[in-house]
């Protein structure tokens, strides 16, 4: 019986290996010339949660920096109630956008200022608008952004902290692009979005580049993942109850085959 | 509890006999007695095929396919939907999982020789039920309309203009139009949720052959009386639930924590047919296929060996001329079968890279390894292999085990 318990577990480790192998081959090839370092997240590990005053923050800097060019058009304004804004908080945000509405009664579209179940109203009609804007390039949409990007929230800190102010000798800057480490190929047609107080946080944190850069990257994180609180927390239930269940299944198994032999 | 003795039990059991047949099948059917836990995979199979359906369902309640909405009507059920992102996630790796199990369930009859006479048919079921799931999971990856499904499908689609003269038609025909588009992702979730059910009515089948021919066991000899069978219920009822229990840990420990593990971040970009994406990679489980496919320089003959080693398995009974089943006692075969197995992962690998440097002549060594494997080393030691002795019975073999303790 021992060994065929041991093949057992080797079947279940060849299958994850399996995983491992082409799982991370392919990462580390895409992110192979790429620079960015791993951080410290709060919502990394199987007890992961966000933190609700980085949050807060980053929720600040994405619509004092980010939202004049990159629209969140998964979330709903309602959605910022769920990680502790007060539905007065919720409403007010909401209400410093107009959207377009309608038709009324008489046939005729107007605007009205967002509405809580609104999604965040996007800074550009159409793609065509944000590209004339930004010089060609197309600010993309940072709903999912932490989830569609090898790398992740790593990777994204890394891009909003990895400019510098000159392109390292040798390097021939195409037209509009700024130098960045952590993007593919170093040039990117998003200016530096992210200066020493690029904005002044309401609860007096020290607005340096890389707090920003980490406030606004949770933000996104959650953005991308709102679930993730739930999915963990929800998680560790279900596998204690599944290990406790194997367990006595094991048992009753020994006990039922021990008449056998 | 309905009894087939008495009442509205009998009154079913004399018009439709599914008491006997339920007793037949669950209850009695006569089981080797010494099957080891790589005998779990075949019932973890068939508990994954239902969850994917009923995942699937559920998932169809809410999931639009346009275009235009596919993307943001999966995002909508991972998002406002209760539970919706437990039931994609579910789904997503239930895909993964269904894979791992029956890859492990496949090698599993590889090695105990199970494709073997009387089992030809058995096994010939089982490679459709892993063509289907392959057509099916192909499918059910284009349904998210992110980037990967839509390069992905072109990419894998367009192999069959390889085909002479019509290939172009068939290409055109096979996407509704001229493009990947609206016309495609209908038709493939129309299949997509029509498959799944073909599927079970392959299991059904396949189980039917099997509780015909019995099945296979470590020794790979024939069950010879009543003293070499245990009833399948309680013995592998419960061995199966305990399965079942460790299969599930490991499934939703994906699930809850690493849900995007075997996905591409790519997929979370909508579809969009003016940016390819830098790497086209087909899901984890196409890769070692995959790999098959760019390993001949020709592209037509390239689609025709990636589709001939699936095939090939079904001439495998024929291939192997072994009269013994078991590796166990076919200590050359032993070898060959792990060399199999590591040239599959190496395959696998390079179908996760790019085909350049020193990929290529990987690939096309494992490519073929792969067929020969099949068409020389299977035939030359149906020949030339010297077997070990096999025991008398199982029953004996069993109680001797006891002594010396079970050997792989
Ligand atoms: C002036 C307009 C502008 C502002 C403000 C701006 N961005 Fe961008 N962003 C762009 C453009 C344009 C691109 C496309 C860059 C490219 O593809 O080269 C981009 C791309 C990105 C990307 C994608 C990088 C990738 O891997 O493709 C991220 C992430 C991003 N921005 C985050 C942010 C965040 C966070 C902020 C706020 C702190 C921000 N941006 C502010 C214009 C802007
Ligand atoms: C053999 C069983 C099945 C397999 C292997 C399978 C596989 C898959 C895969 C790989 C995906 C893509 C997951 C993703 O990346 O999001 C998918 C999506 C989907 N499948 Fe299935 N599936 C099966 C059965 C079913 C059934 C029976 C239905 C019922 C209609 C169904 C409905 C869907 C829907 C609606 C989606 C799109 C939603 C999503 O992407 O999460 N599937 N399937």
């Amino acid at each position: 019986m021992k060994m065929h318990r041991f093949l057992f577990v080797a079947a279940f480790a060849a299958a994850m290996a399996a995983g491992l192998l082409f799982g991370n081959f392919g990462s580390a090839k895409a992110s192979g010339d790429l620079a960015f370092e791993h951080q410290e997240w709060t919502f990394n590990g199987i007890f992961g949660r966000f933190d609700r005053a980085a949050l807060r923050r980053g929720h600040q800097v994405y619509q004092e920096v980010c939202s004049s060019c990159h629209g969140l058009s998964l979330v709903a304004y309602r959605n910022l109630m769920d990680i502790d804004f007060s539905e007065e908080e919720a409403k007010e945000i909401a209400a410093e956008n107009e959207v377009e509405d309608g038709p009324n009664n008489e046939g005729e579209m107007f605007t009205r200022p967002a509405k809580l179940s609104d999604r965040f109203v996007a800074p550009f009609p159409n793609e065509q608008a944000a590209r004339y804007s930004n010089n060609g390039a197309y600010p993309p949409d940072l709903s999912l952004m932490v989830k569609a990007r090898k790398g992740g929230a790593d990777y994204l800190y890394g891009v909003l902290t990895g400019y510098e102010d000159e392109a390292p000798e040798g390097v021939e800057m195409m037209d509009g692009m700024y130098f960045n480490h952590s993007f593919p190929g170093h040039q990117i047609a998003m200016p530096q979005p992210i200066y020493e107080d690029s904005v002044e946080y309401e609860d007096g944190t020290p607005a340096t580049v890389a707090q920003m850069s980490k406030d606004v990257t949770t933000f996104l994180a959650w953005t991308a993942e709102p679930e993730l609180e739930e999915r963990k927390s929800l998680g560790i239930k279900v596998l204690i109850f599944v290990l406790l269940l194997t367990a006595l299944l094991y048992a009753v198994k020994r006990r039922i085959w021990s008449k056998l032999h | 509890m309905l009894s087939p003795e008495k009442g509205i039990g009998k009154w079913i059991e004399d018009r439709l006999p599914v008491f006997s047949i339920a007793r037949h099948s669950l209850i009695d059917y006569p089981t080797p007695r010494n099957l080891n836990y790589w005998w779990n995979f075949g019932s973890l199979a068939g508990i994954t095929l239902v969850i994917m359906i009923v995942t699937g369902i559920v998932l169809a309640m809410q999931y639009t396919p346009h275009v235009d909405m596919a993307f943001n009507s999966v995002e909508r059920i991972m998002r406002d939907v209760n539970y919706g992102w437990l039931l994609r996630y579910l789904h997503m790796n239930g895909g993964t999982m269904f894979f791992i199990v029956v890859y492990i369930h496949i090698f599993r009859g590889l090695y105990y020789g199970s494709y073997k006479a009387p089992r030809e048919i058995l096994w010939w079921l089982g490679i459709v039920i892993l063509l289907l799931m392959m057509a099916t999971a192909f499918m059910g990856y284009v349904l998210p309309w992110g980037q990967m499904s839509f390069w992905g499908t072109t990419v894998i689609t367009n192999m069959f203009s390889a085909v002479p003269l019509v290939g172009e038609d068939i290409v055109t025909w096979l996407w509704g139009g001229f493009t990947v588009g609206n016309a495609t992702l209908n038709r493939f979730f129309s299949l997509h949720y029509l498959l799944p059910f073909v599927i079970v009515g392959v299991v059904l089948m396949h189980i039917w052959a099997l509780h015909t021919v019995k099945s296979n066991n470590p020794l790979g000899i024939d069950m010879k009386g009543p003293q070499d069978s245990i009833p399948f219920h309680p013995y592998y009822t419960v061995k199966d639930n305990f399965g079942l229990g460790v299969f599930f840990f490991v499934y939703l420990t994906i699930v809850f924590f690493f849900p995007n593990f075997f996905g591409e971040p790519d997929n979370y970009i909508p579809a969009n047919p003016m940016a390819t994406p830098p790497h086209i990679v087909p899901e984890w489980y196409f890769l070692p296929f995959y790999a098959i496919l760019r390993a001949v320089p020709d592209k037509l003959g390239g689609v025709i060996a990636m589709f001939a080693s699936i095939l090939i398995l079904f001439v495998l009974p024929w291939l192997d001329r072994a009269r013994v089943r078991s590796a166990r006692f076919r200590p050359i075969y032993k070898q060959f079968f792990w060399l199999f197995l590591v040239d599959c992962f190496v395959l696998g690998w390079v179908g996760a890279n790019p085909p350049e440097g020193m990929f290529v002549t990987i690939g096309q060594v494992a490519t073929i390894y792969y067929f020969a494997h099949f068409l020389i080393l299977l035939p030359l030691l149906g020949m030339f292999e010297k077997t070990r002795p096999l025991p008398e019975s199982i029953a004996a073999s069993v109680t001797s085990a006891a002594v010396t303790s079970s050997k792989g």
